[in-house]
């Protein structure tokens, strides 16, 4: 069994990586995620990795030296925040498209301007259409088994695409709480050996990367990126099958909350997670039939599972710590509704955008929720598509 | 949509070339649109033009020219800015 032990959310993860050992690292400091990395390069100067760590002069040159390394044949993490991750932008797509199975932790940061440093989910967000398998985590506990499972998923057959892992700025990665770590071993023997299919370092086969793709078959490479997304759904849920196996915590493309006999929902990602959660039980306890689904899992998306999921639920909430701007609504709303609409009976869906810049999303607001569901139950109709929540007027 | 050319599931992921040496396939002379045209009566066989082409075009046999590859001449006539002799005029095609 693991240990027990009280950390933040980024030593957490700094642990997953000690224990994970990657080939390379490179990364380049940014708050909130800058803590990672700290411990990590700690971890490397007193040899309790054997990790080649770069300490490159941007975000944009972290993410390149790491598809360098990948390309090369080895297993490749960083981690950045908000700007951090806006800088890779560019990069982003040519890891995925080069099909390099980089896993990176994302702690989630609001983007400026105007300056801010704390958690909302717009970094991540922004990068839905990278082509890297995006999952959204609760705690430092979801943070460190995601990060861990991130690489087998990315790594596996007909998938081979990066991974990130969010895990809220500050309210998670700051946040001391009790978890636990498996035992290196157990990390260790869990992921195996990488054995990369296409090594650029194998001179024995010398091949190409990345080379020139017009019109005759870069449409063909992309659809083959959209398959092999298709693909890393088996992937996700049998690299969770076997880590229960190793750690006894169970993993899916969402978490259900009394939602089996719910009339109303409330769908959300990430550290909210939690509040809602004690919102459902204040709510239940005053006869009010409300459940929740906690999404783990945003890219890919988990459509007919969601359907299922949420088929019978007369009003539903969908919780956006993102805005889209100009969009009918949040990112993680645009698509929940989407994947409802060929449902014959679906629930009436509304989408809240709260939490901006690290706002704290208290049990009020919730409450709040609960009731505009209870109305549109009630009437059948909806008065308001899109609420920013949590914001003066 | 028969192209000839092969489907997504039959090409390596990520536009990887898997097998070394291949530029060969990929005839650049279809690019052409000035086609460089030697007078060998001026030619000294300096073989600046041989060192210069970016594609390997200009063919050399016994240390002299012997000709200019059309398959893979893509026309950018750094051949005839470079020969000493000017004895390489670039020619439209459609002119020919
Ligand atoms: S035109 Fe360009 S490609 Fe053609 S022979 Fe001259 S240098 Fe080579
Ligand atoms: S550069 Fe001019 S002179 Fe020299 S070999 Fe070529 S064509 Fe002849």
């Amino acid at each position: 069994m693991g240990k027990q032990v009280a950390m933040t959310g980024n030593i957490a993860v700094a642990n997953a990586m000690r224990q994970i050992n990657p080939d390379v690292c490179a990364a380049y400091p940014i708050t909130p995620s800058t803590e990672v990395m700290q411990q990590f390069a700690s971890f490397v100067a007193d040899g309790k990795v054997d990790t080649e760590l770069v300490t490159v002069e941007s975000e944009h040159s972290a993410m390149s030296a790491g598809i360098g390394a990948a390309a090369a044949g080895g297993r490749v993490m960083t981690a950045t925040s908000a700007n951090g991750l806006a800088l890779m932008w560019e990069m982003l797509y040519i890891a995925s498209g080069n099909r390099l199975p980089i896993a990176m932790m994302v702690i989630n940061r609001a983007l400026s301007a105007p300056i801010n440093i704390h958690g909302d989910h717009s970094d991540e967000m922004g990068a839905r259409d990278a082509g890297w398998i995006q999952m959204y985590s609760e705690n430092g506990q979801e943070a460190y088994d995601n990060i861990i499972q991130a690489i087998l998923i990315g790594e596996s057959e007909g998938v081979l695409l990066p991974a990130m892992v969010g895990m809220d700025g500050f309210i998670i990665s700051h946040s001391i709480e009790n978890l636990e770590l498996l035992e290196d071993k157990q990390v260790r023997d869990f992921l195996g050996e990488f054995k990369p299919k296409h090594p650029l370092l194998n001179i024995n086969k010398p091949i190409t990367m990345g080379p020139l793709d017009l019109q005759d078959y870069y449409s063909e490479h992309k659809r083959q990126q959209a398959q092999a997304m298709q693909k890393a759904k088996a992937a996700i849920l049998k690299v969770a099958k076997d880590y229960k196996a190793v750690s006894g915590r169970e993993y899916g493309f969402f978490e259900p909350y009394k939602l089996e006999d719910a009339d109303i929902g409330i769908l959300t990602l990430g550290s909210s997670a939690g509040t809602t959660r004690f919102v459902v039980d204040l709510m239940r306890e005053k006869g009010i039939k409300v459940g929740m689904i906690k999404l783990r899992v945003f890219r890919p998306f988990p459509i007919e599972e969601l359907q299922q999921a949420l088929s019978h639920l007369k009003a539903l909430a969908v919780m956006d710590r993102s805005d889209s701007f100009g969009a009918a609504g949040g990112p993680v709303f645009s698509e929940v509704r989407s994947a409802l609409y060929d449902l014959p009976a679906r629930p009436k869906t509304v989408n809240y955008i709260y939490g901006l810049g690290g706002r704290d999303l208290g049990i009020s607001p919730i409450e709040r929720v609960v009731k505009d569901l209870q109305e549109i139950h009630q009437t059948e109709k909806i008065k308001e598509l899109v609420t920013h929540l949590t914001v003066r007027e | 949509m028969s192209t000839g050319l092969k489907g997504w599931k039959d090409i390596p992921i990520g536009g990887m070339i898997l097998e070394a040496g291949n530029s060969a396939e990929y005839e650049t002379g279809g690019w052409r649109t000035f086609r460089p045209v030697m007078d060998k009566e001026k030619c000294k066989n300096c073989l600046f033009c041989w060192i210069y082409c970016p594609d390997s075009a200009i063919q050399v046999e016994n240390e002299k020219i012997k000709e200019i590859d059309l398959k893979y001449c893509k026309g950018c006539g750094i051949c005839a800015a470079e020969c000493p002799a000017k004895a390489i005029e670039m020619v439209e095609e459609g002119k020919l």
